[in-house]
């Protein structure tokens, strides 16, 4: 048991952090009542599975892939570059989503005077 | 939050460097295919330059340097720029988004492609750029729109 | 309210953990994705269109149809923030 633990966090560390990560940014999200603390909560389960992809994309030995002149043939061995490609797409829909959910955070508040969601399921009645 | 930064060294230093931020933008971008970079990080930049102004300097300054609703038809015209450099090869006959099969005379086939690669990426950044300062300026009013009513 | 919310992350951290167990090691350079995947792009990206940035070449040109819809939802988004916050209700 505990050489599995061990073997875990030698070779999939950044599982296990990853891991934590969206673990408390799923609870923060759950048992928060202010909105914008869920969407920070949010934002951090968001920020962490990005850094789980990146962090799968590491090589023992390689090196940022990008394919230096001159070294066309030679023998690199170079990091993946799948995940990165990922990530760039879910950063700026990171991004998006950030900003439509704070536009209707906005017309939320303008629209009845508070941001916290016990308040808001009072005066929605 | 788009109002006149009240410290001296803030815009000042915000004045100098907003330049160098966005030629080096540019090179981000053009040089997306020889270096590390592209068309997202360096529209990123590039809306990180504007929104700098928007926050040091006084609002008839940085609305004049870039208007109101512009932001929005940047992004549009980065979408449409995407759009139709992937539509072009649909009259050559060969499936969309396939920039090898544009007939640029005296090009080689892989360079068409690495000629519509950066058309691609130019497309990207204005979207990016454009999309990001248009939240921006939507987000903080500052008092030229109707502020929360707070019942 | 507070055991829903518990047991929702302790089933979402076991799930990680249980897939983090069965994936392949990190940093292993003979795992399936880089043996066929990714050697056909990094082989394969100067000879198909002469960029030396391997991201580059996979985000505009070996994937480009998903940068495109990406493109499309930046739009969509900065769209919708216009027409939550433009219109005077």
């Amino acid at each position: 048991m505990t050489d599995a633990i061990a073997q875990f966090l030698s070779e999939r560390f950044e599982y296990g952090a990853t891991t934590v990560l969206i673990a408390i940014g799923t609870h923060a999200l759950l048992v928060k009542k202010n909105l914008v603390k869920k969407m920070i909560a949010l934002n951090v389960v968001q920020t962490a599975i990005i850094l789980l992809f990146i962090a799968m994309s590491l090589r023992r030995g390689g090196t940022v892939p990008i394919i230096a002149p001159g070294a066309e043939n030679a023998d690199v061995i170079y990091m993946s570059p799948l995940p990165h490609v990922l990530m760039l797409t879910a950063i700026v829909v990171m991004v998006g989503t950030a900003g439509v959910a704070f536009a209707l955070l906005i017309r939320i508040y303008q629209r009845y005077g508070t941001l916290e969601e016990d308040e808001l399921l009072e005066r929605r009645q | 939050m788009i109002s006149r930064f009240d410290s001296v060294v803030v815009r000042t230093a915000a004045k100098i460097l907003v330049p160098f931020i966005q030629v080096f933008a540019l090179y981000v971008v053009f040089h997306g295919a020889k270096s590390p970079g592209g068309g997202f990080q360096g529209g990123a930049m590039l809306a990180a330059s504007i929104i700098l102004t928007r926050f040091t300097a006084a609002p008839e300054i940085s609305l004049r340097y870039l208007p109101d609703l512009w932001a929005l038809r940047l992004g549009g015209v980065g979408v449409l720029i995407y759009a139709v450099v992937g539509l072009l090869p649909l009259l050559w006959g060969a499936p969309f988004l396939d920039y090898g099969a544009l007939p640029i005379p005296g090009v080689h086939a892989n360079e068409v492609r690495a000629l519509g690669i950066e058309a691609v990426e130019v497309g990207v950044a204005l979207a990016v750029a454009g999309i990001m300062v248009s939240i921006f300026d939507d987000l903080a009013p500052a008092g030229r729109r109707e502020r929360p009513s707070g019942r | 309210m507070r055991f829903w919310a518990a047991s929702v992350v302790v089933a979402v951290t076991v799930l990680l953990l249980l897939a983090g167990g069965s994936l392949p090691p990190l940093r292993a350079v003979d795992s399936p994705i880089s043996r066929t995947v990714e050697a056909y792009y990094v082989e394969n990206a100067i000879r198909d269109m002469d960029t030396p940035n391997i991201v580059s070449a996979i985000l505009a040109d070996y994937r480009g149809y998903d940068t495109f819809g990406e493109t499309t939802v930046v739009f969509a988004a900065g769209l919708a923030c216009f027409l939550l916050l433009r219109r005077p209700l």
